[in-house]
């Protein structure tokens, strides 16, 4: 932790009046990084900051299990600093970041480099995600078992970007992670059937004359991987589930008892192939934008659970790489800043899940699969008392005080010129969506007051 | 595929000339009854001959729209006269206008020029109202695309004045004085159901906009 | 203002039997002594080709110049992984120009529309990767209508590798518009996954089709835009889906032949059927001045475009995502 982070943790916070999980308003104390006390009219200790809270909805801060954060190698798009202030402005105090750097992280160096970066800018926790193969090659394995004994201590492992395709190889990298409870996130796009995809394929792929990317590409690796993990005796993670397909395949490997967790992404929970037809390359995206009908069997399985938790995919480029001819741009939406938003209208507003629900979904469940809940992590010295950092509990008294303080009732129009990350690439640029993230802490320090970085 | 199509608005597109059929103007004074219009043209018809010796090599001209069928209402009497056809066609001039930036771009005229063609012959254009010039100046400049004529002359049913450009018509129906702030409305049996010439109340030739001299046609030429 | 022809989808009914009534008027000046009209005269055309394309490239300026335009020829063979930046920067090269009107051909498609919201002038499509070709499909109708009397009810038979074919795209869209029955014959695996949505027939047997067509129209196989597998041998393509001597018979006698070109001679169209009476492959060039004639006249004459008003290139409307306003 950054030595302005430690000073910080010293201050101890009171919050006045929040709402937490969406429930009955109580005071939480914050204070040596935890939840010291949660009840109603707390009285502040000496020295004690107050914040007030009133009618803002607290959750446990929130955990993104894929972000690129393009450090190093891309740091024209993103780097670890900025990627983090918009991950804490988006209510975030845990991301993982991928590992389709430049070096690629597939040695325990280059994840422990970016784990040092991520406690230097001391925003939010940077867990880097390991890749699968050397150089996302997918033909050999990567030295899994050093990045996982590194000081980063990686338990995720993915090629994402790239499908780990050659089933004999997705086999190995399921059995090998058994041996240190890691887990594989699986980027699921059959390279066969999608050779030169642009869009979905379906009724505007023919209209707009863009090569599609079928469903069945992403479906077809799902049904073969939820087969070698029931096989293998492993754990799979399957990750930006896009298809109404995908969820059946999912929902049946869940009922099976298989170990399957997946995710979506806020826009695919929100937005339709039908944008393409601008040929706005801001809304190209891998796996791309599907139908209608998608959207709402997605929504509906976050809803139920088959769908484990929301994870952003934020995704930076240059302008230069996006403001271009569709066919020549790059794939990706950038989304840690607007993603508490975005569930709130695409889950919250339309009743399908409340905010224990949100709690549950983008902090508890992906929190558990990253494996930082202390489920089963005992080392690591990262925070105060030597104790793993933790992310994804209930807002109970000797919780972390890692939090977010949200605003449900306001509203504003998403101006990306106005958000921290370094690039522009927002799908929800123009749009008027609910919500504000007032206030984001973690382990105690606020990150972010009043709608603005802390520090 | 889920592109709706427009029905569009606006007039039904044709090949050839289909016309808003006009409605008699509002408030207007009857000044040439179909009687008259009648006997101007054949009058006209009897100056042509005398002026072409008896009409030979004479093409007949209708500037669209309603030029055409006095062109070929002329073309039927010189042929009552001669005993011998007179050929009779149509010049739109649309794509030689001098204000075609003031507007939307303009549905065309059909141009139709008889297999005889206009080198050598003398070119008798024919229009309704004659007022700036502007349209003949036009139709002087299309001519010379198209050919080399021995001569040109002009054969109008009304001539209201106010001329912008030194052009003077050869055969007038008839003299019609007004001001500019009146419209005059021709009115023919081939394209409207009745013949008529009509003076009445009407917007005034204002800077920058196109003068037509007649109401409810957006199309028609500025005289 | 409707300012740029960007998709047969733009056209009205109405739009479509303008232009092609105002490319019958032009057509006679390619027949005079002097084959010049002086209506666009100061105005500036661009030409912005990005692909190799002689036949189109030389029908734009010719349409132009006939009108008394000035034109200006860009030629840039951009590979396949030019960047767009080039794109935008030589559309702001051209808004300096101050050019009135850009004809563009580029191998992606979406980058007439993407162009359109970088210049101020009219954007004309001649053709966008595998997405459309409205001005020849303006010229096929051009072309239909003349030598067949009409296009309502007519029955227009479209084959080849439709999935990669702007021009099957932009045809089938226009021909429905101007009240003609279509149907699309060609191997499975060239037919785009949703065809079933299209306005228009589907079968895959040629000669079943013939019979009952007024127009074939022949597509290119497209080898240069093809990866692989979708169909076995250039000779079990030709077999099945060429048009023969031997297929040709099958025609009623009225019927005429079409292709957009270059051809494969012996692939698609037989070279005796190329050359046949039927067969208005030479004409379809001559029509193709008119119709873009035409076009340029109606975009750049008058003080704006001539075609309905759809808003098109214009301000973002109100759209609904998903249930959230967008501005």
């Amino acid at each position: 932790m950054s030595s302005t982070t430690q000073r910080n943790a010293g201050q101890t916070w009171l919050i006045r009046g929040a709402r937490p999980a969406g429930g009955p308003s109580a005071d939480l104390l914050l204070s040596d990084g935890r939840i010291a006390e949660v009840g109603s009219g707390l009285s502040a200790p000496a020295g004690a900051q107050v914040l007030d809270a009133t009618g803002l909805i607290a959750l446990p801060g929130l955990v993104d299990l894929h972000t690129h954060l393009r450090e190093p190698g891309r740091e024209d798009a993103e780097t670890v600093e900025t990627g983090t202030r918009a991950a804490a402005l988006g209510g975030y105090t845990a991301v993982h970041a991928m590992a389709n750097t430049d070096p690629v992280a597939d040695t325990a160096g280059v994840v422990e480099q970016i784990w040092r970066l991520g406690r230097e800018a001391g925003l939010c926790d940077v867990r880097p995600v390991g890749a699968v193969t050397v150089g996302l090659g997918g033909a050999q394995l990567a030295e899994l078992g050093a990045m996982a004994d590194s000081a980063a201590r990686v338990r995720v492992f993915s090629d994402d970007g790239r499908c780990v395709s050659d089933a004999a190889l997705m086999r190995r990298a399921l059995e090998y992670v058994k041996a240190f409870d890691g887990v594989i996130a699986q980027h699921a796009q059959e390279p066969r059937l999608t050779d030169g995809a642009q869009m979905n394929e379906g009724e505007m792929s023919g209209l707009l004359g863009l090569s599609g990317w079928p469903a069945v590409a992403e479906e077809a690796i799902i049904a073969r991987d939820c087969l070698l993990t029931a096989h293998v005796g492993s754990a799979l993670h399957i990750c930006h589930v896009s298809t109404a397909g995908s969820v059946e395949i999912i929902r049946w490997a869940k009922a099976k008892g298989w170990r399957v967790t997946a995710e979506v992404t806020p826009h695919h929970l929100l937005l339709t192939d039908d944008l393409a037809a601008s040929y706005d390359p801001v809304f190209k995206v891998n796996p791309p934008l599907r139908t209608r009908a998608d959207v709402e069997a997605l929504r509906a399985a976050l809803a139920d659970g088959t769908i484990d938790c929301v994870a952003t995919d934020h995704a930076p480029h240059p302008v230069e790489d996006k403001e271009t001819e569709w066919q020549v741009a790059a794939f990706g939406m950038t989304g840690l800043e607007t993603a508490l938003r975005v569930v709130h209208a695409a889950m919250v507003e339309t009743g399908l899940l409340d905010w224990a629900g949100v709690a549950d979904r983008m902090s508890v469940r992906p929190a558990a699969i990253g494996q930082l809940n202390g489920g089963t992590e005992a080392r690591g010295s990262d925070g105060p008392g030597g104790a793993a950092p933790l992310h994804g509990r209930a807002l109970e008294p000797g919780a972390p005080a890692s939090l977010v303080l949200y605003d449900a009732a306001a509203r504003s129009t998403i101006d990306p010129a106005q958000q921290a990350s370094r690039s522009r690439n927002t799908p929800f640029a123009g749009l008027e969506l609910p919500g504000q993230v007032v206030a984001t802490f973690l382990r105690g320090a606020p990150t972010v007051l009043d709608g603005k970085l802390a520090r | 595929m889920t592109h709706a199509l427009q029905p569009g608005a606006g007039s039904p597109a044709a090949a050839g000339a289909r016309l808003a059929r006009s409605v008699p103007l509002p408030g207007g004074k009857i000044v040439l009854e179909p009687d008259e219009i009648s006997r101007v043209l054949t009058r006209i018809a009897h100056e042509i001959l005398e002026r072409t010796n008896g009409g030979a090599d004479v093409v007949l001209l209708g500037i669209p729209t309603r030029g055409v069928p006095l062109a070929r209402r002329l073309a039927a009497k010189l042929t009552q006269v001669e005993g011998r056809p007179a050929p009779a066609g149509s010049l739109d001039i649309t794509m030689y206008r001098d204000d075609l930036r003031l507007r939307p771009a303009r549905r065309l005229g059909h141009t139709s020029v008889p297999a005889s063609g206009i080198d050598g012959k003398t070119v008798v254009l024919v229009d309704d109202v004659l007022y700036s010039g502007r349209t003949v100046r036009a139709a002087l400049d299309a001519l010379s695309d198209i050919g080399r004529p021995r001569a040109v002359q002009l054969a109008v049913l009304v001539d209201r004045g106010h001329r912008e450009l030194p052009i003077r018509a050869d055969y007038v129906g008839k003299n019609l004085p007004t001001s500019q702030r009146e419209l005059v409305q021709v009115l023919l049996a081939e394209t409207d159901g009745q013949d008529a010439v009509i003076v009445g109340p009407g917007g005034s030739r204002a800077g920058g906009q196109d003068s037509t001299g007649q109401p409810g046609q957006p199309g028609e030429a500025s005289r | 203002m409707k300012r740029h022809l960007i998709s047969a989808a733009d056209l009205s009914r109405d739009d479509a039997l303008l232009i092609l009534d105002t490319a019958e008027e032009l057509a006679q000046v390619a027949d005079r002594p002097i084959r010049k009209l002086p209506t666009l005269r100061g105005r500036t055309v661009v030409n912005l080709f990005y692909e190799d394309s002689t036949r189109t490239r030389i029908s734009f300026e010719a349409a132009a110049k006939r009108l008394s335009a000035d034109v200006i020829n860009f030629s840039a063979k951009g590979s396949s992984v030019a960047k767009g930046e080039s794109l935008k920067d030589t559309a702001l090269t051209l808004e300096a120009m101050g050019a009135d009107a850009v004809v563009i051909r580029h191998p992606a498609s979406g980058a007439p529309r993407r162009l359109a919201n970088w210049v101020r002038g009219s954007v004309v499509n001649a053709g966008d990767g595998t997405h459309e070709h409205p001005t020849q499909a303006l010229l096929d109708a051009f072309t239909m209508r003349r030598r067949l009397g009409r296009l309502e009810g007519l029955r227009v038979t479209i084959v080849g590798d439709v999935l990669h074919s702007r021009v099957a795209r932009s045809n089938v869209l226009l021909l429905r518009t101007l009240g003609a029955d279509v149907t699309l014959v060609a191997p499975p695996t060239l037919l785009p996954v949703a065809v079933s949505t299209w306005p228009c027939e589907v079968s895959y047997d040629l000669s079943g089709t013939l019979p009952k067509s007024d127009v074939v129209m022949m597509l290119r196989v497209q080898a240069e835009r093809m990866t692989a597998a979708y169909f076995p041998t250039v000779r079990e393509y030709s077999r099945r889906y060429g048009l023969d001597a031997g297929r040709m018979a099958l025609l009623p006698d009225h019927a005429i032949v079409m292709h957009p070109g270059p051809m494969n001679r012996g692939v698609e169209i037989a070279a005796e059927v190329a050359d046949s009476s039927r067969s208005t492959i030479v004409e379809q060039v001559a029509n193709g001045v008119s119709v873009r004639m035409a076009v340029l006249y109606l975009l750049l004459s008058g003080a704006g475009s001539a075609l309905d008003e759809i808003g098109l290139g214009a301000a973002p409307a109100e759209t609904q995502i998903a249930g959230v306003t967008a501005r």
